[in-house]
């Protein structure tokens, strides 16, 4: 096996056993993203020089025999919306084409702090708004496992490179399912932490309350130690919880017999592709085979998450996103008459179609007169959605779901905003309620990847991961690959 | 009431202070005013993409203080909101202020006018951060050629105090500020230096038929940062509104501004053309929780508010007057205060405090806290008089050494060799000398010129440099003419 594909866990015995250099590895993924990056096009930018430094230094601690974290050495790349002293950080977008921030994100921080090695930042929905990263102001990504398929979206770079080999992790934000759903259509594992378990300082704001990062792997158990060293506190975030942060390694061990899986009928429902049911039906049976109690349950106000989501977001983002203006940073209209005309032309040049949608919404729902009817009973569904959630982990410590209604569409397909939207449906309540999800191969459909989701109660990550790594080691859907030249239709 | 009653006018004033923090409302940037543009600043207060803020603790003690002193209620549970509204000054292009569930409601303080005390009602006081400030090649943002955003104020934490609509005269209105700036002065919650713009005031006036008592429309003009430009603004708009009804015309609701150079107001926007701020909760900060213990804690630890010094002050002996002087500099009546600790005749002390003392500052332009001067020391040199060790004449200059060398009254006493002579033998030499070069003084006083004594009391001063014990002096003097 190339020794790009492997996994982290794998690549750390290696390291310290000096079978490999990390900037042999280093330079193995540069190598590979050289090759079949110019056709998957997950990188907005490379940081080869500085990730050469940063996997000496790596190999420099190993050869003093100082021991070294299981992240250490590990090539990895971050979502472009995630900030990084001195790197372009664009959120895919011409208004910060330009932009090179002067602070480093706290889990650009922290990964640094684990020595893992930077290989550059990745390609996504303009300011993660949308399910393909079709959407990017810097061209489209392709998916891996077929070339005329998107990747997903909106953190579409962060899957793609990871199912492509280009790195062994990355991570990404999920806002309605950016992480869950290109982990879902790249068959790799992507985790949408509970809300407040891992630091948004540094994660360039759609949503802030619904903006979460997490990590994108090709396995449960590097999954698991990616979250253990982004995962708690932050003085610099105050959304973010205190609490005792476990080894989450420790639980891909445990056994899952007696574990309670709840299967919400809701998501099973109008909608969703024959084959991602025939995926489910098979996990339920994989799961009961290993001595898990499978049972239906309900979460009644499913049907109103996506309305409720598209007013909560889209009012967000409207003030999120009204910093760009040109004044500071970023692109300006130069050539503007006064600051209105400047501000107003700066945001038109800059921001694509879908970003103008949804800051236009925004703007809309948070207006005098419709505020009670729009954002405020939004925020009512949003209690009704977290108490169909508290009902449910109440009978279960899980609950299993499809993590998109399909697989991968081709390039275009869904050029409705209203039907990508939709593609959103199964991920977008897990944000609205707050609590942890995760996506992980289940199987494959037509020669594209099928995920499977699990979710549970915040900051109950380690059941998720004892759970998923108990499906991925019965099954070994994770070890399937896309064929070397992407597949044809 | 109206200078030709005709109409009278009802007022209400926001009133936007900084606090007194070391850092900004946010993040760790110092609030140090007049440094360098855009040398305090960080990611945070720049607002730069994926920054997040965390609320200063500092900023609600200052604001639960200044709360209590209002007689506000401290709501245990308030939130932050976004204010959303596009200038160059705020870079984040909203304003993270409080909205619906301020930290403080439902207060009061009293103000006096002549003889009358008046209970005004404050509706509310909320935090929130101050925006920066803009420099134009020209006059305005839309005329300049080049506009300069200077970021150091951004972030700078302020109270919005927001009085009920309860004041009928400009008089009242002045009376307010000044009573609130007082209680923002004695609570230290605020430097309350109006001069750098960190008070300022927006005035809501409107004017009604007297006797009528349905509120006319109201116009709201914006940012004043004196007393004197809200009483000719007032002044001004009064008149203004006055002319529009006596034509038979209608105010129009609008935003102003204040033009201090022709000292009129302008209309700035109208109420259509206000602005829709889209409140909606800050999802940055989580809500604003407070411990009704602490809330407590913090009443404990407030200090002698400006009412109850006035109140103490006219307990002590001192006039209306007097008191009013002490009370409203808070830094010359905790001077006063903290000397009198020391000394026990108030009248007296406060004699030197607001005379001689001030005079002193006022030549300097000093407060009192720039002079070198200890309260303690005043007192010490106030019982060198008393004692008799030096004159109430030598005093003026020994205060005047000490308020610039700090220097304790004995010291300067002991090194300009001022001590008082009262040792009558050593006057009576000087005496007969006096005597001898006045020969005419003398002999008009021995045909009834009483005044003739003073000159001949004045002329022993002289040839003592001052020294000598002017009581003694006078009594020898009279002894020394009668028994010859």
């Amino acid at each position: 096996m190339d020794i790009t594909a492997r996994s982290a866990v794998e690549l750390h015995t290696m390291l310290v056993e000096k079978e490999i250099q990390a900037q042999e590895l280093t330079a193995a993924c540069l190598e590979k993203i050289r090759t079949d990056d110019q056709e998957i096009r997950a990188f907005l930018t490379v940081t080869a020089e500085q990730a050469l430094k940063q996997a000496a230094a790596v190999d420099q601690k190993i050869a003093a025999g100082e021991k070294i974290g299981l992240l250490a050495g590990i090539p990895m790349a971050l979502k472009d919306n995630i900030s990084t002293l001195g790197i372009r950080t664009t959120c895919a977008s011409k208004i910060l084409e330009s932009y090179i921030p002067p602070y480093d994100a706290t889990v650009a921080e922290q990964l640094a702090q684990a020595g893992s090695v930077l290989l550059g930042k990745l390609n996504m929905d303009e300011f993660a708004m949308g399910s393909s990263t079709e959407n990017s102001g810097f061209g489209k990504t392709c998916n891996p496992w077929n070339r005329k398929h998107v990747p997903g979206g909106s953190s579409g770079g962060a899957a793609a490179a990871v199912a492509g080999d280009e790195v062994v992790f990355s991570l990404g934000s999920d806002t309605g399912g950016s992480i869950r759903q290109p982990a879902s259509f790249c068959g790799v594992v992507g985790l949408k932490p509970t809300y407040g378990a891992v630091s948004r300082y540094g994660l360039i704001a759609y949503a802030s309350s619904l903006d979460q990062i997490g990590p994108v792997t090709r396995t449960v158990a590097d999954n698991a130690h990616v979250f253990n060293a982004i995962a708690g506190h932050d003085a610099k975030d105050s959304t973010s919880i205190a609490f005792d942060k476990p080894d989450y390694s420790q639980f891909l061990q445990r056994e899952i017999k007696g574990l309670k899986i709840g299967v919400p009928r809701e998501y099973l429902a109008e909608g969703i592709d024959p084959e991602v049911k025939r995926v489910i039906r098979e996990a339920i049976q994989t799961y009961t085979d290993l001595g898990a109690l499978v049972e239906e349950c309900s979460l009644p106000h499913t049907k109103y998450a996506l309305a409720a989501y598209y007013l909560i977001a889209t009012a967000e983002c409207s003030s999120n996103l009204a910093r760009y203006d040109g004044v500071r940073y970023g692109l300006r209209a130069a050539e503007a008459e006064d600051i209105l005309g400047m501000v107003k032309q700066t945001r038109a040049r800059g921001f694509g179609a879908e970003v103008k949608r949804r800051i236009m919404l925004g703007t809309y729902a948070l207006s005098s007169g419709y505020y009670d009817a729009y954002y405020l009973k939004a925020l009512k569904v949003r209690t009704l959605i977290k108490q169909d959630f508290d009902q449910a982990f109440a009978q279960a410590d899980v609950l299993l779901a499809p993590t998109a209604p399909t697989t991968a569409w081709a390039f275009g397909a869904k050029a409705d905003p209203l039907s990508m939207y939709l593609a959103d449906i199964c991920t977008i309540p897990v944000n609205l309620a707050g609590i942890p999800a995760i996506s992980l191969p289940g199987g494959l459909a037509g020669g594209l990847p099928v995920g499977i989701q699990l979710m549970a109660k915040p900051l109950a990550e380690g059941v998720l991961f004892q759970a998923a790594h108990a499906f991925e080691q019965a099954t070994a859907f994770h070890t399937l690959k896309p064929a070397p030249t992407g597949g044809a239709l | 009431m109206m200078t030709e009653n005709r109409y009278e006018m009802v007022c209400g004033v926001e009133t936007h202070v900084e606090l007194a923090t070391k850092s900004k409302i946010f993040c760790g940037c110092s609030t140090e005013f007049g440094r360098e543009q855009n040398t305090q600043v960080c990611p945070v207060c720049e607002g730069l993409p994926g920054v997040l803020p965390v609320l200063n603790r500092e900023v609600v003690k200052l604001a639960v203080r200044a709360g209590l002193a209002l007689n506000c209620h401290i709501a245990e549970f308030s939130k932050f909101d976004r204010k959303n509204y596009y200038y160059p000054d705020l870079p984040k292009n909203f304003q993270t202020s409080q909205y619906d569930l301020p930290i403080c409601q439902n207060g009061w303080l009293d103000i006096r006018t002549g003889e009358q005390v008046k209970r005004i009602g404050v509706t509310r006081a909320h935090m929130e951060e101050d925006a920066g400030k803009l420099v134009h090649s020209g006059e305005t943002i839309t005329t300049s050629q080049e506009s300069y955003a200077d970021y150091n104020r951004t972030g700078v934490p302020l109270l919005e105090i927001v009085s009920e609509p309860d004041m009928r005269s400009i008089d009242e209105v002045i009376a307010y500020l000044e009573q609130l700036v007082g209680i923002l002065e004695y609570t230290e919650v605020s430097d309350c230096r109006l001069e750098q713009g960190s008070v300022r005031f927006d005035i809501n006036v409107s004017l009604r038929p007297a006797g009528q008592e349905v509120l006319g429309t109201r116009t709201e003009t914006k940012n004043l940062n004196s007393f004197s430009s809200v009483r000719r603004c007032l002044e001004y708009e009064i008149l203004r509104q006055a002319e529009v009804l006596d034509e038979g015309g209608q105010v129009i609701q609008e935003t102003r501004t204040w033009d201090e150079g022709r000292g009129v107001t302008l209309s700035l926007r109208s109420k259509e053309e206000a602005h829709d701020y889209r409140y909606f909760p800050e999802p940055d900060l989580v809500p604003l929780v407070l411990d009704r213990d602490w809330i407590e804690k913090v009443r404990a630890e407030l200090p002698e508010l400006p009412e109850a010094r006035y109140a103490r002050l006219q307990s002590l002996g001192l006039s209306a007057y007097d008191a009013g002087v002490l009370t409203s500099s808070k830094a010359l009546g905790d001077f006063f205060d903290q000397a009198g600790r020391h000394y026990p005749d108030a009248k007296n002390l406060a004699n030197w405090v607001m005379g001689d003392l001030t005079r002193l500052l006022n030549a300097r332009q000093w407060s009192v806290k720039d002079a070198l001067i200890q309260p303690r020391q005043l007192a010490a040199m106030l019982e060198l008089i008393d004692k008799g060790v030096i004159s109430g004449k030598i005093a003026k200059s020994v205060l005047e050494d000490m308020v610039v060398s700090g220097k304790d009254p004995e010291q300067i006493v002991k090194e300009k060799g001022l001590v008082q002579i009262s040792d009558e033998s050593a006057l009576l030499t000087v005496i007969q000398e006096v005597l001898q070069a006045q020969p005419k003084s003398v002999e008009d006083f021995r045909s009834g010129k009483e005044q003739a004594l003073g000159f001949l009391v004045g002329q022993v001063m002289k040839a003592t440099k001052g020294q000598a014990n002017p009581g003694v002096v006078n009594q020898l003097l009279r002894e020394q003419l009668t028994e010859q």
